[in-house]
């Protein structure tokens, strides 16, 4: 199994350690040439301005949502997260567009207003999670399933294939997250 | 929230700013040519360190009012200066919501003795350093990221490799020393135990480190990347240029794809001129000695 991990900016390592210590092989995706042969991907945080521009500028945006929309399992954090949104409440530049959801980007403000909070996770249990000038799930599109929910307001949400985490199960020690994403790409591996 | 919590999420924060260039600022004009090349933080303030440096005098933390123009242009995190050892300007720049503070060489020190104690703050800080030694002392003081202080507002990047290749020597030599060894070490670098321990278990500092000071090219971003930079700032290297907007872009791509020489070399053409530059034997204000 290979994980590729989106390395054009961001916080990539802290992912591919993580995935690592599971036992998984990954590959940094930096180029169009990187993408293929891939089990799964993943967005990781990062600032999503960049990491946007990047993408279409590297010509990796499109490859890249032909191959999710084709059901190429993916975890997406933070500001992956806002690459994966369909909408984003406060910014027109959308990404890679794929799932249904809204998103509200530096929706806590600055970084004063980053937080920690331990709460559940469905299929997972409660979980410490790291708020790092986060984004929140606005809207939840049909088909989408919320997994998770701080203050309200919806953090972590799977569509499918794609699971868009507003936090960082990067940062820290807990691998349950991570284990439930190799469990996504082993079903569709099955399959 | 308690303190190590709030340390958490600022090492995290400085995680997120990794592979990427963060770029100096004068105005919120510049802010948004910045961003739109792809700078995954903006530094403001009132001069760029070439100008300080031809006009002399005292360097003081930027007008708020200026900061705050910044902030709103932009929706990347905003950084600023305040001068090493003035807690009351870093008082002032955390009441209006800066996302980092630069406790910086760049400004006229206003403490020759101590640095500020950034455990008292809730907002992350981020510290020059020309060795292990001096890395270490601001992260026991709460840093919360490192970058080398090279030589700001010079567009010569030699100190700033020289800082970065000594920080990674003494990395190495840590991780291969014997523990019993390790309490002379730290007597020695003049920092903690605990935080001499660390680096030795772990190979790398506890916090993210970026390379600064004289970077003006894609070529200077993708030599200090490979000397082990984690990410990049650039100073006067952008707006001092010709053509800031290729140039800034330029950066940030060389920064993403570091050992792709064909890449480097695309990204370096026609980039129009780079700033002029002065030699390190030629400048009279050494920054780099400002807080040791």
């Amino acid at each position: 199994m290979t994980i590729g991990i989106l390395a054009v900016q961001g916080a990539f390592i802290e992912h591919e350690r993580m995935l690592e210590s599971l036992g998984v092989s990954c590959r940094q995706l930096r180029q169009k040439s990187d993408l293929s042969g891939l089990d799964g991907v993943v967005l990781p945080g990062g600032e999503s301005t960049v990491q946007n521009k990047l993408l279409r500028e590297l010509d990796m945006l499109d490859p890249l949502r032909d191959m999710i929309k084709g059901g190429l399992p993916v975890l997406a954090t933070c500001a992956g997260l806002i690459l994966l949104a369909e909408h984003i409440s406060n910014d027109p530049a959308v990404c890679l567009g794929t799932m249904p959801v809204t998103v509200r980007r530096n929706a806590y403000g600055r970084q004063t207003g980053s937080f920690m909070k331990e709460a559940p996770f469905e299929g997972v249990g409660d979980v410490n999670m790291i708020f790092i000038r986060a984004p929140y799930i606005e809207e939840a599109g049909k088909g989408v399933q919320v997994l998770a929910r701080v203050d309200g307001r919806i953090s972590a949400a799977r569509f499918g294939s794609q699971l868009g985490i507003s936090f960082h199960p990067e940062l820290g020690g807990d691998t349950r997250i991570h284990q439930y994403f190799l469990q996504m790409v082993k079903g569709r591996k099955q399959n | 929230m308690e303190y190590k919590q709030q340390y958490e999420l600022n090492k995290g924060l400085a995680k997120m700013l990794k592979g990427g260039v963060i770029m100096d600022v004068t105005t919120p004009e510049q802010a948004r040519i910045a961003e739109e090349a792809g700078a995954c933080a903006v530094m403001a303030l009132e001069r760029i360190p070439a100008d300080i440096r031809a006009a002399g005098g005292v360097s003081r933390m930027s007008d708020p009012k200026m900061i705050k123009g910044i902030q709103q242009a932009v929706s990347i995190p905003v950084m600023a200066k305040c001068r090493i050892g003035h807690f009351a300007e870093a008082q002032i720049l955390q009441a209006i919501d800066i996302d980092y503070i630069d406790e910086s060489e760049v400004l006229s020190p206003a403490d020759d003795v101590y640095h500020i104690d950034k455990r008292r703050f809730k907002v992350p800080f981020v510290c020059g350093a020309r060795d292990l030694g001096e890395a270490l002392r601001r992260i026991s003081e709460g840093a919360a990221m490192i970058r080398t202080k090279g030589e700001p507002g010079t567009g010569d990047v030699v100190q700033a490799v020289r800082h970065m290749r000594k920080m990674n020597a003494q990395i190495k030599a840590l991780v291969c020393m014997r523990e019993d060894e390790l309490y002379e070490e730290a007597k020695k670098l003049q920092v903690p135990y605990d935080l001499v321990r660390y680096v030795h278990d772990h190979g790398a500092l506890p916090v993210v480190n970026f390379a600064a000071g004289g970077i003006a090219t894609p070529a200077d971003a993708a030599l200090m990347m490979q000397l082990g930079a984690e990410g990049v700032f650039v100073g006067s290297g952008i707006f001092k240029s010709g053509d800031p907007a290729k140039r800034a872009a330029a950066i940030v791509k060389a920064t993403a794809n570091f050992t792709d020489a064909s890449l480097l070399a695309e990204l370096s053409e026609d980039l129009g001129e780079a700033m002029v530059g002065i030699n390190e034997s030629e400048i009279k204000i050494i920054m780099e000695e400002r807080g040791q």
